[in-house]
């Protein structure tokens, strides 16, 4: 390939500023997602073409209104802007609302202030007319000495000259503007100034003031830190002050260049806040649109899912008779293929999931349910920002529990993060659309709800129940000291982006098919050769079947030696172990063995089980739910799966902690093993009992 | 003469925002526009009194009762 120059570009701006829309729109789909290093915030990273000669690596940093932090995410942006590392970008692009200028400035006045190459760029220009908008773009560039673009991501315009104005980052004028340091203190400001010549002055001022968010500062660096600190009470002072100048300098050049017709602007939104927010509508629409999004991920998924099931039941057996018999083709045709099989048959649940939170974000209706939800969740130990992960905990505990770090009080985010994974995640799912359509019939109430899909809300319930009973009492006993403050912008409503949306809901799709799957694929392997071998009884199985049995056809005699082979090989031994344990709540070994792999990860439950059968029946071309259909109590010759047991398994699934991965992420955003611990013996001891008691009830 | 705060206003109503007690309220709320001097207006009371929602300055804010029960306002 040929040497191209790259520039770095970082993306900052308020949330609700379109910047995911300029990013995408700068992009395209040269973008990755990955973490940060040490820390599980993901960061969003792409590549755009500049010219022939010149590409543009673009960091797409997370939403903030300040400079300063009030959140982790928030963090991020202070950090990539005080650390001169590899990453350190060569221009900065502020992105901008027209419509929320002044607020917008805020944060580009600080970063200007660190003397880096800073383009402003004014997004949503083409609604500038309907919203009674005017700039004086010419003036407002003089004014703030800098490059100001008016541009429309989603309409796409001006964005070719925002690529000619990252090409010539080199000439962006990088004088402060503010002036906020000698009307803030002058002479603190003086010594400041005199003692870090190494770095802008504005940038020794957020070394001083933030320190706190960087534990790992160099050491040397700190001490002539904490020459500057002082009382906090006085730096907060100093920082109240900054912001007040900061906003009568913005005032005044909004002044000469800016108007706004706010009433023309604001008509169509407040009528839609008093529906959205009232007091009664408020919540029925809310409960609308939660019975919409269940309904819908049950019932449109229902014919992708059986596609895929039937397809990889399809494969598996293409495979066995195609490929030479032997050890390589069992590993394809029982372990890889069905292993595959368990991992695509949630694309459909996800992919819908995310669609239809992404576009409850994008349009702004997340932050009015949030306002509506507040002081309720306060109850529950939570913030009305604790809806959001609980929301999206329905498709994924780990991303719900990193969205957890918006929320600013320790206490609300503690509470939140522990209680998260009672929320029906996609991967109980599968687990409950099996169950469920092996043991609930499929029958109408009132001739319009499936009972099937009824049966599914009612889990869904459980699990929000279980989350805010548990928030409760975790509200009463957990003694945590911080303070928390509720600060939210309610952004005005938009339409939501199509490529957005699309865009996310492949991103985050994407990254839970490679992400879950990788570990969904790897139990299946490890399942299918420990139930493949086993000691010295499982390699005499058929001797042993022969000698017991004389008078057996061929297929007969295969049959039995293959669920001998399975009760004798490692995994039945496994199971067979715990099954005294189980048995109470009316599960057999073999459901056992799947109850041992889920709590690697919950999904694989029904791999497993498709593992497990597929190994004990030759016959390939049934899918996973006739398998389970026709498998027979042996104790009892009524069908394995009857009422009891199916009611006991949803309850057990619906509470335990049966997720690893969680596990770990609970402990990095907590650091400490003591809440993961938590969850694991609490939420698991309750699921014990609670199935216990169900399967005592039923049977 | 009782202090008027913004928590007094009704639905509606706006007010100038007199004083802030800078120490006990957090720099984002400062940050998000919320200054003295600034004309501030009741947009909406969430269902259970709280939290409000308010326009500041230009931008639109939802605050809790006890926040807003700190900042003083002269109603106008």
């Amino acid at each position: 390939m040929r040497e191209t120059e790259v520039i770095k570009v970082a993306l900052v701006g308020n949330p609700n500023t379109g910047k995911s829309s300029l990013f995408n729109q700068l992009t395209g789909l040269n973008q990755k997602v990955s973490n940060y290093p040490g820390i599980t915030v993901e960061r969003k990273s792409g590549t755009a073409k500049i010219n022939d000669k010149v590409t543009a690596s673009i960091i797409d940093l997370p939403g903030t209104y300040s400079i300063n932090p009030t959140s982790l995410d928030e963090n991020i942006v202070l950090e990539a802007f005080l650390n001169e590392s590899n990453d350190y970008p060569d221009v900065v692009v502020v992105v901008a609302d027209v419509e929320n200028l002044k607020r917008n400035l805020f944060l580009f006045s600080q970063i200007k202030d660190l003397e880096i190459p800073a383009i402003l760029v004014v997004n949503m220009v083409d609604q500038m007319k309907r919203k009674g908008i005017s700039l004086d773009i010419a003036k407002l560039k003089h004014e703030l000495k800098s490059e100001v673009l008016l541009i429309s991501a989603r309409k796409n315009l001006g964005i070719a000259e925002l690529r000619t104005a990252i090409l010539n980052y080199k000439k962006v004028n990088t004088t402060t503007i503010a002036n906020i340091a000698n009307r803030v203190d002058a002479e603190f400001f003086k010594k400041v100034k005199s003692s870090f010549k190494e770095m802008s002055l504005y940038k020794a001022w957020l070394l001083i003031t933030q320190q706190h968010n960087f534990p790992n500062i160099d050491p040397v660096l700190k001490e002539r830190i904490d020459k500057f600190r002082g009382e906090p009470d006085k730096l907060k002072k100093m920082q109240n002050k900054e912001t007040i100048l900061r906003y009568q300098y913005i005032n005044n050049i909004l002044k000469k260049t800016y108007s706004f017709d706010s009433e023309n602007a604001t008509g169509l939104r407040s009528k839609l806040d008093k529906i959205l927010t009232h007091k009664f509508f408020g919540y029925i629409i809310f409960a609308t649109i939660l019975l919409l999004i269940f309904q819908s991920i049950f019932d449109w998924t229902r014919v992708p899912m059986d596609l895929i099931d039937s397809a990889f039941a399809q494969l598996s057996a293409f495979a066995k008779n195609k490929l030479p018999s032997g050890v390589f083709t069992n590993l394809v045709a029982e372990g890889i293929i069905p292993g595959i099989g368990g991992i695509a048959i949630f694309i459909p649940q996800i992919a819908i999931l995310f669609l239809l939170i992404s576009i409850l974000e994008e349009t702004g209706y997340m932050s009015r349910v949030v306002f509506l939800m507040d002081k309720i969740m306060r109850r529950f130990g939570m913030s009305g920002k604790s809806v959001i992960p609980l929301i999206s905990g329905t498709a994924c505990a780990i991303p719900a529990i990193m969205a957890a770090r918006n929320i600013s009080g320790w206490k609300e985010r503690l509470v939140t993060i522990l209680v998260t994974p009672f929320t029906t995640c996609s991967a109980r799912l599968p687990v409950y659309a099996i169950i469920i359509a092996l043991v609930i019939p499929n029958d109408r109430i009132l001739g319009i709800f499936s009972l099937q899909g009824f049966t599914l809300m009612a889990l869904y319930l459980l699990g929000f129940g279980a989350a805010m009973a548990s928030g409760f009492l975790l509200n009463k006993t957990l003694k945590v000291r911080g303070k928390s403050f509720f600060v939210i912008e309610m952004p005005n409503y938009k339409l939501p982006s199509i490529k957005n949306v699309v865009y996310t809901v492949l991103e985050k799709t994407k990254s839970f098919v490679f992400g879950a799957g990788k570990i969904i694929l790897a139990i299946s392997i490890v399942l299918w050769m420990l139930a493949s071998n086993g000691p010295e009884s499982f390699k005499m199985a058929t001797e042993t079947i022969q000698k017991e049995n004389v008078d057996l056809t061929e297929k007969q005699l295969n049959q039995k030696v293959a669920s001998y082979k399975l009760e004798h090989s490692y995994i039945g031994i496994a199971g067979k172990a715990i099954e005294p344990a189980i048995k109470p709540l009316g599960y057999d070994w073999k459901i056992g063995i799947a109850l041992i792999s889920s709590f690697a990860a919950r999904e694989v439950f029904v791999s497993t089980l498709a593992t497990i059968y597929s190994v004990e029946d030759d016959s390939n071309t049934t899918t996973i739910k006739q398998r389970m259909a026709a498998e027979i109590n042996q104790d009892t010759g009524e069908k394995r799966f009857n009422f009891p047991v199916g009611m006991s398994l949803l309850i057990f699934y619906a509470f335990a902690m049966q997720c690893m991965s969680t596990l770990a992420i609970v402990k990095r955003e907590t650091n400490s093993w003591k809440w993961p611990i938590l969850q694991l013996f609490g939420m698991t001891a309750l699921a014990y009992l609670a199935s216990l008691i169900t399967f005592t009830l039923l049977n | 003469m009782n202090i008027i705060t913004l928590a007094n206003l009704s639905v509606g109503e706006k007010g100038i925002i007199k004083d802030i007690p800078f120490d006990s309220v957090p720099l984002k709320l400062l940050e998000m526009g919320c200054l003295p001097g600034k004309e501030v207006e009741l947009l909406q009371v969430a269902p259970l009194r709280d939290p409000l929602y308010i326009r500041v300055n230009g931008s639109h804010l939802a605050i809790r009762r006890d926040m807003a029960e700190l900042i003083e306002i002269t109603k106008s």
